[in-house]
């Protein structure tokens, strides 16, 4: 029956394809690790984008030099222990083998 | 005050006016609302002058155009009762004998004088039913 | 071939129950192979069904009548377009359309996070799959495309005349891939959930697929509007029908969701709320998918006009059962870690208009829901109409345009008072112009809400233009550079701010164009001889002669008998001229004999509206014709007497002679003129928006990496700096 067939040949195809990461050798990275870094620079980016955007309200004259400063004061903090969150870490481990 | 107090007075006004909004809403929609009937709930008891909305199917054969406006009858789903609907204003492109539609009016002798561009018929097709007249 | 699409199918259906199990295990085990091989499953499950939709396609290109569902909406003489979007218009076209988006959307948010959010993804995963498990159950057991004939028939039905309008075959894929978008961002914040990360991560992965999604079901709610407006009789885009509100619900709460996810991802606040959004939207979406297969609301009594009612609502609320118990039990990761500083913000605006949102939806959810409350606290089932709808959302629409006008002019985290009093000025000022100018040129104020929102429509697009000019202005302070460079670097380096800014002034061009055209439209339904003339608002309007066509049909939509107009238009007061040919398109009917015998029958099938407009900058003028077909009893039966034995090719003779009939007999026929002020204005403003979402979504060059060095303070500034 064609049904059959095309069930065996399509399951057949799946089945090598989702088995192909099973193969792998188990990464050594650790995965919380990974996500922390990778969290922190995106936050840290995040943070950036802030800054930027809050110099550029103050430019536009939406907030007085005393609040920006203020403002851009908390921010640069924020990213500041970010940063140092980054350091601490640790050096990046070699990027694992796709 | 202090930011606690402040915070939770603003909470409790907020909270006012939302349930306040929301009485008024639940409250118009009852009195504005148009009762849904069948063709032998209004045969057998209809309010007079009244709105409701009626669903049914048109009754074959019953469909007579005159000038700019028509009338047809109007038949339970699974039964024989029948009340005449008049009807002006447009027509829903699948309005056919034996569809099954909705129009809104009120009763007057025994007759639907429906609300102009009120008449919704049900596509025979399992998705969107077509719509009527009126934008407000 | 229907044999390989069903085995798609089936191995589909294993393949993400494997994807689920996978996901789970490795995310509990550790073991990442595991998690690596639930992935692959999904990038499987969008070949399969990519296949399996592949084979239904070319089933309807080549008229394949052995399938039931070609059988059912095409046939060899369908017009191509329509042949190839027919698949949607069926039951089981539209939910494979729906799980094969959902596994293309999937497998692309888990090729882009395949190497971040390792805790979350898992669960997301999981959760992605679930959903495509439940609708492939669907696909399977009971709806199946591929349902095949033993003896497919000799021809088959065509699509339904009703569809054939390109808006309302696009409609569909545009829809799904807003509903389905949305699940992508719930799936995450659900993983985020479950593994207490619940910071701004699953917000930033995947806030592009918000976006798209939102664009997406926004443009399928404008295409529908559309349709409703050049395609049916009435003249009008919205009635507030069950089935247009279903896809407006969603599509509120995903707006209120993109701007409070703003306020987590700068200030770590609303993280309740905006976990509870993303669930309301996609709970909104499932509930917008069921109702328009469901028949719950337009037909008053009966449940489903399918077998799938019951089941869909089951999973619906498996979801939203589900998902609150989650978050309440995740309640103390959601804490927020700041407190609003000022309500002078951004964030306090945001707010607001979250608030705005929820109400219009509410009022929405109540109304369209109301048959179903009301049968169940009073017994009696009643419905509320336009008007009800109307009175509540209008006020709200105009807060809401409102804020969309302060909302940009407010800073983030805080505004100085007097900053903010002389960013109001010129907007403020550029309003009180309008207004006056309102009052003093045009009938306006005949409409108090229209007045309204006009003034604000000023207001919005004053803000804009004001943003855009300090921000100019702002860039030659701090990089020397010209108006146009400092312009384009200005839009370029903050998209998402200048996208957000441009779909604001869509959204006010848009209700600008609802209020004008709602509040004085000006409409006439007469019935006119050939010669005969109406006026309608500022027009004359002529009718001068019948059209019919026979086999020619000029829109594209495969009819046989095509009966029309010929109007001739005139501007009372001006030179414009122009002509109308609105008509009206006959489908035979498919059961041969009828009341009015074997020529009679090809006049008594479908027919649909075949509307034209003239759409203009001022107001559009649009026209339906409804012939009167009586003048045609005659020649009918003296046809049937006559002629109903020749064979098909010499009755087509007889019937091109009967369509001639109603062009030489010139018989009366109904019109309904609409004159609608600045009704394209929605279109229009719904154009801006796109472009502004579209602007939104464009992507930045990828993020700097930077090596870490010595002194904090002084890198961050070399860092800044170099933006």
């Amino acid at each position: 029956m064609e049904y059959a067939l095309a069930l065996l040949v399509l399951a057949a195809l799946v089945t090598a394809f989702v088995a192909i990461p099973l193969r792998r050798d188990e990464a050594a990275a650790d995965a919380a690790e990974a996500d922390r870094r990778a969290e922190l620079e995106a936050a840290k980016e995040a943070k950036y984008r802030e800054i930027r955007d809050a110099e550029l309200d103050f430019r536009m004259g939406k907030v007085s030099e005393a609040d920006h400063r203020t403002t851009d004061r908390e921010l640069r903090a924020q990213a500041i222990t970010i940063l140092e969150r980054i350091d601490a870490l640790g050096p990046e481990q070699a990027v694992e083998a796709r | 005050m202090e930011p606690r107090r402040k915070r939770k007075v603003r909470a409790v006004v907020l909270l006012t006016v939302a349930l306040l909004l929301a009485g008024a809403l639940v409250y118009t929609s009852f009195s504005a609302a148009t009762e849904a009937a069948t063709p032998s709930q209004l045969v057998a008891a209809a309010e007079a002058g009244r709105s409701y909305e009626l669903t049914g199917k048109v009754v074959d054969g019953s469909v007579e155009r005159r000038g700019e406006g028509m009338r047809f009858a109007v038949r339970d789903r699974a039964g024989q009762t029948a009340i005449p609907v008049v009807y002006s204003g447009v027509v829903p492109d699948p309005f056919r004998e034996g569809r099954e539609v909705i129009v809104e009016g009120r009763v007057r002798d025994g007759t639907l004088m429906a609300d102009r561009d009120s008449l919704v018929t049900k596509c025979p097709s399992k998705f969107s039913e077509q719509k009527k007249g009126s934008p407000s | 071939m229907a044999a390989v699409g069903s085995a798609c199918l089936f191995v589909g259906l294993l393949t993400a129950v494997y994807a689920v199990g996978a996901s789970l295990y490795g995310a509990l085990s550790g073991r990442r192979r595991w998690v690596d091989s639930s992935r692959y499953a999904m990038y499987a499950l969008a070949a399969l069904l990519i296949t399996a939709f592949g084979v239904l396609e070319v089933a309807y290109l080549t008229s394949d009548l052995s399938f039931r569902i070609v059988v059912q909406s095409s046939s060899a003489d369908t017009p191509t377009f329509y042949k190839v979007t027919g698949m949607w218009s069926t039951q089981e076209g539209s939910l494979l359309l729906w799980v094969l988006l959902l596994s293309i959307f999937s497998a692309a948010v888990l090729r882009a996070t395949r190497r971040t959010m390792r805790e979350t993804v898992p669960y997301a995963t999981a959760v992605l799959g679930g959903i495509a498990v439940f609708f492939l159950m669907l696909s399977v057991f009971a709806e199946s495309p591929f349902t095949t004939f033993a003896n497919p028939p000799a021809q088959g039905n065509g699509l339904n005349p009703l569809l054939r309008h390109p808006a309302m075959m696009i409609h569909p894929p545009m829809l799904y891939s807003g509903y389905v978008g949305f699940s992508i961002p719930f799936a995450f914040a659900i993983g985020a959930l479950i593994t207490r990360r619940t910071g701004a991560d699953w917000i930033r992965a995947t806030r592009r697929f918000a976006l798209i999604a939102w664009t997406f079901l926004g443009f399928g709610i404008m295409l529908g509007a559309l349709w409703s407006y050049s395609e049916l009789g009435w003249g009008g885009y919205w009635a507030w029908d069950p089935v247009e509100n279903a896809s407006l619900m969603p599509w509120l709460i995903g707006t209120a969701f993109l701007h409070s996810v703003m306020v987590q991802e700068k200030r770590g606040m609303l993280k309740v709320w905006n976990v509870s959004l993303i669930i309301a939207t996609f709970v909104l979406s499932l509930l917008g998918t069921f109702l328009v297969r469901s028949g719950i609301l337009s037909s008053i009594h009966a449940f489903g006009a399918s077998t799938l009612g019951a089941p869909f609502l089951a999973f619906i609320a498996t979801v939203l059962v589900g998902s609150v118990v989650l978050v309440l039990v995740r309640l103390p990761s959601l804490r927020t870690e700041a407190r609003l500083d000022s309500l002078l913000s951004r964030e306090s605006i945001f707010v607001l208009n979250n608030l705005v949102l929820v109400s219009v939806c509410f009022v929405i959810f109540w109304g369209t829901f109301f048959p179903l409350i009301s049968e169940a606290l009073t017994g009696t089932e009643s419905s509320v109409g336009p008007p009800w709808f109307n009175q509540y959302v209008t006020p709200l629409a105009l807060v809401l345009v409102l804020l969309a006008g302060i909302g940009p002019t407010v800073a983030w985290r805080r505004a100085t008072p007097a900053n903010l009093r002389r960013s109001f000025l010129v907007p403020v000022a550029a309003a009180a112009a309008t207004l006056v100018l309102l009052l003093a040129l045009t009938p306006a104020a005949e409409s108090v809400p229209s007045l309204i929102m006009f003034t604000l429509t000023g207001f919005v697009l004053a803000v804009v233009g004001q943003e855009l000019w300090r921000g100019v202005g702002a860039r030659r302070t701090m990089a020397g550079e010209s108006p146009p460079v400092a312009l384009v670097r200005l839009v370029g380096r903050n998209r998402r701010r200048y996208g957000g800014y441009t779909v604001h002034a869509g959204i006010a061009l848009l209700f600008l164009g609802v209020a004008a055209s709602s509040a004085f439209v000006d409409q006439r339904d007469v019935r006119l001889r050939p010669g005969q003339t109406s006026e309608v608002g500022d027009y004359e309007v002529t009718y001068r002669e019948p059209t019919a066509r026979f086999l020619d049909d000029e829109s594209g939509t495969g009819a046989p008998i095509t009966f029309g107009a010929v109007l001739d238009v005139r501007h009372l007061n001006g030179g414009e001229r122009f002509t109308l040919n609105p008509a009206r398109n006959y489908y035979a009917a498919s059961e041969g004999g009828g009341p009015m015998g074997a020529f009679g029958r090809f006049f008594q099938g479908e027919s649909t509206t075949e509307v034209d407009v003239r759409m203009g900058v001022r107001r559009d003028v649009w026209m339906a014709v409804q012939p009167d077909l009586r003048a045609l009893i005659d020649p009918i039966k003296e046809a049937n007497r006559r002629f109903a034995d020749l064979p098909g090719d010499a009755q087509a003779l007889v019937l091109a002679a009967i369509v001639e009939r109603y062009r030489s007999d010139s018989p009366p026929a109904t019109f309904r003129t609409l004159v609608s002020p600045m009704i394209a204005w929605i279109w229009i403003g719904g154009g801006v928006v796109l472009l502004g979402a579209l602007l939104a979504l464009w992507p930045t060059t990828g993020a700097r990496e930077r090596r870490v060095t010595s002194v904090y303070a002084a890198r961050l500034g070399r860092e800044l700096s170099r933006a």
